[in-house]
């Protein structure tokens, strides 16, 4: 079944009437489900990235080798994706959900220790995953598909419903412990909510709830949590400990200037004091050495994609895919905003790579097959009467 | 109406909402990326100085620190290679202002001569990763150091660092069993972990400092310092400590090694000792040697050349390397092969007329003795080392169960568990005949292979480990040169351990080593010159190597032939006969005298083993060789 929808695409040539009325064939873009703008920028991006990786993998090609491999794969993930229609979707989205889920639980059991946390999942020999990875897709669709159900705006019984399904894959995650991915994946299903239509007065409402529960959330901290707000707040009380990434990463950045060291000439960045240099902190490396010019190329490169996604999410037709398009761009601007406002020492110190650049399998795979959702929602596009 | 709305989906409505949610979004979009603009131009414009300046002026930077290499005894302690600390010149390219002033100051301030202020320059060029230290220069004199510490401030970038080196205090004796450290060279920079080899600058070469390189290196540890604009250390913020390489105790025991070397006496050749029940290599000798402390600081060209240009072939690890036909050391093994593939019994007995004669060829084989033995059983065959004997039963054998068998006993193979560099040699087969030469394999080849000449070839060590698995009645245990590694003990039973060689009788075994003790103790014995005052029961075999072979009816006669040309000596040993100890494997490159030669030394080297209280004396040992070549001996 699947099978016949990957390829349908490929198949099919159907002159399909168009609202003029006038039979008009459909574009190779059309066809195989790909929207060429959004695919252009995002390979702009990844090369651009792999630039600035192999600088900061301390020149190492064999780093840049691996990460293109990885983009290959996640290119084939997003292409395969794209084939789908919207029907599909909507009808697996319950059973990834409900599998996530399991995984999740399955971490809590016998999950793998990794840097103190537990977040892998591993088959011996077969794979290494966190399923964390896949709720940030499965949730939001999740939330999605059951709003697209109901008669919208949102009513509390649906807010209800929604908060369950925000809430017990975010505890579960909050618990690995992984409070920056579990605070990402909420705001990915909370995203959906919002985009539905929920009502104005209720946003400020649980924004002002939120700040109230500040302090509890506080107490209910991992010290090293803690240690990261604290020192967020305060990076000079500890230079080498905590503090240690977030001076450094800012030297480095305002160390750039305006046009940068040119490229592997960042001091900083090649003197190797910037742990994680190449995965989460690797905007250091990009600031440092392609300056103001460079970041600011960088971010309008984000900006764009971010509105090309939006442009699709907006003109697709129905309200499951037109909710899960939009939580899924604008998830991803918020990965780059919290890893940019993290390294340049705006945000506290949490484990976000920046979208497409930071070396990783896993979190580019995740974002493309967004991208690949995103495009299959487009592709699939109904000639509805407007 | 509003009942209407809550049972009815209303698109148009939720695509507006969409929308109006999605300009929100584009609204807080555009605010936060102005955020991070903005934070963006404050930290790279307006803030540029203040980071620029602590970019550049006050740094703070990560230096590996070097584990300490792990030391390594002989079984009894004695320390065989060891750390000394010395003082080396690096420099940091990146932060020196003009390559060849500071270069040419450097060569003034060390008083170098021109030839090796040139490998300076070529090593000052070596790729490195950024900022990391090159080595100029191991081992500086105090007054070197002096001169540099004055003239520190005309030379940023350069250092002087402490450092230990590797030190052999018995360099020319351990080197073939050990191996040495050198410079790490590009080719070697590539395949390693950066980070645990960012501060070491020797890695091992050859031998056990290869073979356990990974155990003996350890982990490198890193501290955090403060430095000035020129990358000079200010004051130390913080610090890992390295975790430093693990010990290594060898099986080797130097006495026995030492002993080894001397009884060689500068003869070119190799002596190997097993323990047969444990597979431990007591002693591994090579000689000539040479001293291998010259590698860890560097040897100078002229040096190196002297040594690859030495005739002698000092640089060459005979013991592990040195192709050798094994002559009659093999009959033993035929014997055993033969009694295995019931080709022959102990109590049969074959007539020699001298020679040997395949079916329809009128081609002679020779035995060494022209008038033959006439009767020989099994044991007198091994006692005269009589040829007749071995090629008829090579001949009966074939060619396929011979390298079956010998295969069985190591030959041909790389056994040792971890000798590094060690040889497989050559054991001939119809494949390998077909596959080298194109050619089929011929009956006379065959026969040739029965008394260990032609296309057989050996290392010293594949024979003193077949001795000890022949000394062992068919046991195998893998030869190793490790003893401990740190706490963990190498096992007795390794991966990979042949199978053992088993014979349908037991007592085939004792046949053997009868006919060997007789090579020995018997009246007829080839070596019985050895066998005179001998304290405990020993079994050997004697054999010589044609270098070149003879015509075949020219009469070898040693004086007219130049001493590069003779016969290499072999012998083969173990005892004692009835709880084996040791097993010996001798060659004497063109000893010209004979194989008793070689028993002499293997003599010398089971009594040493053995004989606790009577400390075994070398001279003694000379004399009676000097003696011994003033005879005529057999083959």
């Amino acid at each position: 079944m699947i099978w016949n929808e990957l390829t349908r695409g490929l198949r099919s040539h159907p002159v399909k009437p168009s609202l003029s009325g006038i039979a008009r064939r459909r574009s190779l873009w059309e066809r195989i489900h790909l929207d060429p703008w959004l695919l252009g920028m995002l390979l702009v991006l990844m090369l651009a990235g792999l630039v600035v990786l192999y600088s900061a993998s301390g020149q190492h090609f064999s780093v840049v080798t691996a990460q293109a491999i990885r983009f290959g794969v996640a290119l084939v993930v997003m292409v395969g994706l794209a084939q789908l229609s919207t029907t599909t979707l909507l009808r697996w989205t319950p059973l990834v959900y409900v599998a996530g889920l399991g995984m999740l639980v399955a971490v809590e059991l016998i999950g793998d220790m990794g840097m103190g946390a537990q977040r892998w999942l591993v088959i011996p020999g077969v794979i290494r995953f966190q399923p964390s990875e896949l709720m940030k897709l499965a949730m939001p669709m999740m939330v999605a598909a059951w709003l697209s159900r109901q008669v919208l705006p949102p009513r509390w019984r649906d807010l209800v419903v929604c908060a369950v399904i925000i809430g017990l894959p975010v505890a579960l995650i909050a618990r690995q412990p992984d409070l920056g991915t579990s605070l990402l994946v909420a705001t990915a299903g909370v995203l959906v909510v919002v985009l539905a239509g929920l009502s104005w007065r209720f946003i400020l409402f649980c924004a002002a709830l939120a700040a109230a529960a500040l302090p509890l959330l506080w107490i209910n901290l991992h010290d090293y949590q803690r240690q990261r707000v604290l020192t967020f707040l305060d990076p000079e009380s500890d230079p080498l400990g905590a503090g240690w990434n977030i001076i450094q990463s800012t030297t480095a950045i305002g160390s750039g200037g305006f046009w940068g060291k040119g490229w592997l000439q960042g001091t900083q960045s090649q003197l190797e004091f910037l742990p994680e240099r190449h995965t989460d902190f690797i905007v250091a490396v990009l600031g440092e050495e392609f300056g103001l010019v460079g970041m600011l190329a960088f971010l309008l490169l984000y900006l764009l994609i971010v509105g090309r996604g939006l442009w699709l999410a907006g003109a697709a037709q129905e309200t499951f895919g037109r909710l899960v398009a939009g939580s899924i761009i604008l998830t991803f601007f918020i990965y780059v905003f919290v890893n940019v406002g993290m390294v340049s020492g705006i945000l506290p110190v949490v484990g976000v790579p920046l979208p497409l650049v930071s070396y990783g399998g896993t979190s580019s795979v995740t974002l493309m097959a967004g991208f690949g959702i995103l495009m299959a929602v487009n592709a699939h596009r109904r000639l509805l009467p407007r | 109406m509003r009942r209407r709305r809550d049972t009815l989906k209303n698109p148009e409505q939720e695509l507006h909402a969409f929308r109006m949610r999605s300009l929100l979004a584009v609204l807080v979009v555009l605010t936060l990326t102005g955020l991070l603009g903005g934070r963006l131009f404050y930290l790279q414009v307006v803030q540029h100085e203040v980071y620029s300046t602590r970019s550049e002026k006050n740094r703070v930077r990560v230096e590996p620190l070097p584990p300490t290499r792990g030391l390594i005894y002989d079984r009894n302690g004695e320390l065989l290679a060891e750390n000394r600390p010395t003082y080396n010149l690096t420099l940091v390219r990146e932060r020196v202002d003009d390559l060849d002033t500071t270069l040419a100051l450097l060569v003034d301030l060390l008083e170098l001569p021109e030839k090796e202020a040139e490998a300076f320059r070529v090593r000052s060029r070596q790729r490195q990763r950024p900022f990391q230290p090159a080595l100029l220069m191991s081992d500086l004199d105090e007054a070197q150091i002096a001169r540099l510490a004055v003239n520190r401030h005309r030379l940023p970038g350069v250092e002087v660092e402490a450092q230990l080196l590797r030190y052999y205090p018995d360099a020319e004796t351990m080197v073939h069993a050990l191996g040495y450290v050198g410079r790490i060279n590009a080719e070697e920079l590539a395949g390693l972990d950066s980070g645990d080899y960012a501060g070491t600058h020797f890695i091992g070469k050859s031998g056990v400092e290869r073979f356990y390189e990974d155990e003996l290196h350890g982990q490198a540890g890193l501290r955090k310092v403060e430095t000035n604009a020129r990358g000079r250390v200010l004051r130390e913020l913080g610090h890992t400590d390295p975790v430093p390489g693990r010990d290594l105790t060898l099986t080797l025991d130097s006495e026995l090694q030492r002993l080894a070397v001397e009884l060689l006496n500068g003869r070119r050749g190799s002596i190997v000792a097993i323990a047969p029940t444990t597979g431990e290599i007591l002693a591994l000798a090579s000689v000539p040697g040479f001293d291998s402390n010259q590698f860890v600081t560097g040897i100078d060209v002229a040096s190196y050349r002297a040594l690859q240009e030495n005739l002698d072939l000092p640089l060459y690890n005979r013991a592990i390397r040195g192709h050798y036909p094994p002559g009659s050391t093999i009959k033993p093994f035929m014997a055993i092969t033969g009694l295995k593939e019931g080709a022959i019994t102990p109590g049969e007995v074959i007539y020699d007329p001298g020679y040997f004669q395949l079916p329809n060829d009128s081609r002679r084989y020779r035995n060494w003795l022209r008038w033959g033995h006439g009767r020989v059983d099994l044991e007198r065959a091994l006692a005269v080392s009589n040829n007749t004997y071995f090629y008829s039963l090579a001949h009966e054998l074939g060619i396929d169960h011979i390298h079956e068998n010998l295969t069985a006993f190591g030959f041909g193979q790389r056994v040792a568990h971890d000798v590094y560099g060690q040889s497989d040699a050559l054991m001939p087969s119809r494949d390998w005949k077909r596959g080298r030469f194109n050619q089929p394999w011929y009956p006379g080849e065959t026969l040739s292979v029965g008394i260990g000449q032609g296309y057989l070839q050996v290392t010293p060590l594949q024979l003193a480990t077949a001795t000890a698995v022949l000394a062992n009645r068919g046991q195998w245990v893998k030869p190793r040169l490790a003893h401990r590694i740190g706490e963990r003990e190498v096992p007795v039973a390794l991966p990979d351990t042949p199978p053992d060689i088993e014979l349908g009788n037991e007592a085939w075994w004792d046949s053997v080593y009868s006919g060997m003790e007789k090579v020995v103790s018997g009246r007829e014995g080839t070596a019985r010159r050895i066998g005179r005052d001998l304290e405990y029961r020993m079994a050997g075999k004697s054999g010589t190597a044609q270098v070149f072979s003879l015509g075949q009816n020219e009469k070898y006669n040693a004086d007219e032939l130049k001493e590069r040309l003779r016969d290499h000596a072999l012998f083969m040993a173990f005892a004692p006969v009835e709880a084996p100890e040791i097993a010996v494997a001798v060659i004497v490159e063109n000893a010209g005298g004979g194989s008793t030669h070689a028993a002499h030394l293997a003599k010398a080297m089971t009594d040493a083993w053995l004989l606790d209280d009577e400390a075994p004396d070398s001279d003694e040992v000379r004399e009676a060789l000097e003696r011994e070549d003033d005879r005529v001996a057999e083959g």
